[in-house]
């Protein structure tokens, strides 16, 4: 189980105001706090003692003072109700308890030291969760006597291995984060390490595990009771209703209050579970710009941009002399080149309105040639890159501008037909190689199927060509990366595979999105080298995104520099990095180190420093 | 030995060849122990459980030697897998030592229990690369800080109180004491974890790729922030980068670690500029630089043939 994403305090105050505004949310706490109230009122509410019992009254109706009516044996439904809610729900409350007592302290010990007790402890879960509760639950009762606090006290050990793995499994992933080793490094105990960081994580799926457990326990009671057998004559849900069904030929009434309190508290138990779960999983969360990079859809699979509305292009400002550089060029699109773009605007939708974080791009590529499209983060590069592939991350959309992709406009283009352009007209290469590959496929499969799918062909000259690519891609023994898992290969090598992927429908344009970054620099050399094999045996246009002006250096014709969503600067590689015009240009240039003098050798320090 | 056993005979030669080889590796080692060494590793393997119960251990670091005196910085540089991180939790503590020999201030502390881990811990801190997972999401910055004060036996009080005074020093604003890292920016985040590390006036950091993750520019600003403080408070920096330049201009000494082995140790300017083992010449070769015409001469001498060592890993 992988430890789901620890929810920030703000977030946490956010996760309680959008549990609140959830209706469902807000009915179900109302409903269990009523139904808790009720209960633990019982003494006040109830007209009598539940057990007081006038034959006489027996199956009469509602009266003032009675507002249930009287059940079989002559005694106040009402006040039994009240007081069979106290056993049923204090026993469901005794089982969670105990649920809670054993698994989560043993979870949060395996879970953190792991080692022998893990072990150890895995072992007596496994066993107790095959044990059949049931069984377990019949031969307790025999043995240990007709008590439902007895039950509840079996039940509890019976369902706490749930909560040994729920906490067992998110602490041994919490405890690999690096805030646990900085607290660590502080020299925080154990204890207070479990108490500051750990906790936190897993309480909010501790709630929604005690909120399905009670609910289990409640139904389980109600069952064994309802089934006679359950703890004589002690009120609860469950034996309210075995006398009331035994009698549902003379007063059905009888069935219904029982019935409804079981029925009413479950429901609120699973609806408060359900949007706990809501509420701390929202996943409706800004996917703007503080780390564009986090941003990226999380698989190569496009995703549909709906542009809002693209404004004709008469209205199109126009800028830019004639004679200026071509990456910046004129407004008229280059209808010669492999990617035009002009005044591309992209925006998202957030919960404050649009907020545009692309203002207006111009840039080409042409047959043969790569042109660099670099920049720091946030700097709208990447979503420039996804603009013209059509796969911007959900809420974003091109809001202005055109994107001629091989000629084709592709702002506007219904997903469909946008789908034909990607794999044999522009292919894709992506940051971080490992996640793009499917864990569960083989390389060879990833490979073949796109090939079979767009270009029509059978198994096995799909086989064929895929192994011919991935020898172009200079990996040396295809034949067994082929047959491979991805987890088989390094990072190097399935970048590769990548790139054989997109240029096996024989594209003539690809962009490569920060291709290197994720790499060992001597890797990051070589693939370097091969796409620039690639594209010059290819006559590839190639719009390389990157954050790294040396890659800039190795690789691209021309470039063009972005800052806060704007190209501040365009023009031949050489230029650009020799002498920049724009300021930022500048100051990037002097922020690499390449030339910066090595430090002096040490010197003792000369007197006591404070 | 009989003279008609030739093979056994090459093999002696070899044998005393290699012999000679890891003598001289090992002198060479030693060499770069200083005596007034206040980090000094000697001889350090660390290795993990193979997978499954009969696998065998994966050796991460086969023997290596290296010292670090007050007030310097040592860059350990290398590839990824090359073991340059884990010499760093080692000495922190984080991974269990296989062998040899950890020394700081004059103790041995490879085999240190927790108690005595948590009062080293007024020495020895740590800044880590990622700065958005190394910062626990749903802690104030401030509760963040005060954290190794507590670890040393602060009161909630008193460490809250020197927060302000940490903030400062690493210039982030005095009310970021009360915000989450997720307002604040990759670089800022690093100043925390800087000023989380300052804390208490460690006398050695293991800064473990503290700028990889950061931008161009916020990169410069964060190494100039290390280096004012080491400047200030003659805390010693072991500091690891996969990035040769980084290193270069941090440090006063630099190892080259390759497959768990110190392959390579020197000044800055010496190893940096004018490597002698084929490993680092790879590793110079492979970083672009920002310039075209050099760039070309760098890929030049990288793709050379005789240049294929270079690239040998």
């Amino acid at each position: 189980m992988s430890a789901p994403h620890p929810a920030g305090g703000a977030r946490r105050g956010g996760a309680r105001r959008r549990f609140l505004r959830n209706p469902l949310g807000l009915a179900s706490a109302i409903v269990l706090a009523a139904v808790a109230a009720a209960v633990l009122l019982a003494p006040v509410l109830s007209p009598q003692s539940p057990d007081v019992s006038h034959l006489k009254d027996a199956f009469a109706g509602p009266s003032g003072a009675h507002p249930l009516g009287f059940d079989t044996a002559g005694r106040d439904v009402l006040a039994r109700l009240l007081y069979g809610g106290r056993n049923t729900l204090g026993g469901a409350l005794l089982a969670v308890l105990v649920a809670l007592a054993l698994g989560v302290p043993s979870g949060l010990l395996a879970g953190y030291r792991g080692g022998r007790f893990d072990a150890a402890a895995d072992w007596t879960v496994t066993l107790v969760m095959a044990l059949p509760a049931m069984v377990v639950l019949l031969a307790s009762r025999a043995i240990l006597g007709p008590k439902v606090w007895v039950l509840m006290v079996v039940l509890g050990v019976l369902v706490s291995p749930g909560f040994f793995r729920l906490v067992r499994g998110i602490v041994s992933g919490v405890r690999n984060e690096l805030y646990v080793d900085a607290a660590k490094v502080s020299g925080l105990s154990d204890t207070r390490i479990v108490a500051r960081h750990v906790l936190i994580v897993v309480r909010a799926p501790i709630i929604i595990q005690v909120a399905l457990v009670a609910g289990l326990a409640i139904a389980l009671q109600a069952g064994l009771e309802f089934l006679g057998i359950g703890s004589g004559d002690t009120p609860t849900w469950g034996a309210m209703l075995n006398e009331a069904f035994k009698n549902v030929q003379r007063a059905p009434s009888l069935m219904l209050w029982p019935g409804l309190a079981l029925g009413l508290t479950n429901a609120a138990l699973v609806l408060f579970a359900a949007a706990v779960r809501d509420a701390l999983d929202d996943r409706t969360a800004k996917p703007r710009s503080a780390r564009p990079r986090s941003a990226r859809p999380r698989s190569a699979r496009p995703r549909s941009a709906r542009p809002r509305s693209v404004r004709p292009r008469s209205a199109r400002r126009r800028r830019g002399a004639p004679g200026a550089a071509p990456a910046a060029g004129t407004s008229r699109p280059d209808a010669g080149a492999l990617l035009s773009v002009r005044d591309l605007a992209v925006s998202y939708l957030t919960a404050a309105g649009a907020t545009e974080v692309v203002h207006g791009v111009d840039l080409d590529v042409r047959e043969g040639e790569i042109v660099g499209l670099v920049g720091e983060s946030g700097s709208g590069k990447t979503q420039t890159a996804f603009s013209v592939l059509g796969i911007l991350p959900e809420g974003g959309h091109v809001s202005r501008g055109s994107v001629l992709v091989g000629g084709t406009e592709v702002v506007g283009l219904p997903e469909r037909a946008h789908r034909a352009l990607r794999g044999d007209v522009v292919g894709y290469v992506p940051q971080e190689p490992m996640s793009n590959l499917d864990p569960s496929f083989t390389i060879g499969a990833q490979l073949v199927e796109p090939m079979r799918h767009k270009l029509g062909i059978s198994r096995a000259e799909a086989r064929r060509r895929a192994l011919d690519l991935l020898r172009t891609v200079e990996i040396a023994d295809p034949g067994r990366t082929f047959a491979s898992y991805p987890h088989e290969i390094s990072g190097g090598m399935a970048q590769r595979v990548l790139i054989a992927g997109a240029i096996s429908c024989d594209p003539r344009l690809l962009i490569a999105d920060e291709p290197t970054t994720a790499l060992d620099v001597m890797v990051q050399a070589e693939v370097l080298g091969l796409l620039r094999r690639l594209q010059k045996e290819r006559g590839l246009g190639v719009l390389l995104v990157t954050h790294n002006l040396g890659v800039v250096a190795d690789l691209c014709d021309r470039v063009a520099v972005m800052r806060e969503g704007r190209i501040v600067e365009a023009g031949e590689t050489e230029r650009v990095l020799r002498d920049p015009e724009d300021p930022y240009t500048r100051r990037l240039l002097g922020a690499v180190l390449d030339h910066v003098p090595a430090r002096a050798p040490w010197r003792p320090a000369k007197g006591p420093t404070p | 030995m009989t003279t008609n056993d030739h093979p056994g005979h090459e093999d002696s030669a070899d044998r005393l060849d290699r012999d000679a080889e890891a003598a001289q590796v090992r002198a060479a080692q030693v060499d770069e122990v200083p005596d007034d060494a206040l980090l000094a590793v000697e001889g350090l393997r660390v290795s993990y459980p193979g997978k499954g119960r009969r696998a065998a251990r994966n050796s991460v670091l086969r023997g290596v030697s290296f010292g670090v005196r007050a007030g310097e910085t040592l860059g350990l540089v290398g590839g990824s897998g090359s073991g340059k991180t884990t010499i760093g939790r080692a000495v922190l503590g984080l991974v269990p030592v296989e062998a040899g020999a950890i020394t700081f201030d004059g103790e041995r502390i490879e085999r240190a229990g927790r108690a005595r881990r948590r009062e080293l811990s007024r020495c020895l801190q740590v800044i880590f690369q990622d700065p958005y997972t190394s910062l626990n999401p749903s802690l104030t910055i401030g509760d963040t800080l005060s954290e190794p004060l507590l670890g040393q036996g602060y009161g909630r009080r008193e460490a809250r109180g020197r927060v302000a005074g940490l903030l400062d020093r690493v210039r982030l604003p005095a009310d970021a004491a009360e915000r989450l890292p997720r307002e604040f920016s990759g670089g800022q985040r690093q100043r925390v974890a800087i000023a989380r590390a300052l804390a208490i006036d460690p006398r050695l950091i293991v800064c473990d790729e503290p700028v990889s993750a950061l931008d161009l520019t916020t990169q410069q600003t964060v190494l100039e922030l290390l280096l004012e403080i080491q400047e200030q408070t003659a805390v010693a920096y072991l500091f690891v980068s996969h990035d040769l330049s980084v290193i270069r201009f941090m440090s006063h000494r630099v190892a080259v670690v390759h497959q768990g082995r110190i392959v390579e140790t020197g000044g800055a300017a010496e190893v940096t500029s004018r490597p002698r083992h084929p490993y680092t010449r790879g590793l110079m070769l492979s970083a672009p630089v920002a310039d075209v015409a050099e760039q070309r001469e760098r890929r030049r001498a990288l793709e050379r043939p005789d240049g294929a060592d270079a690239s040998a890993r």
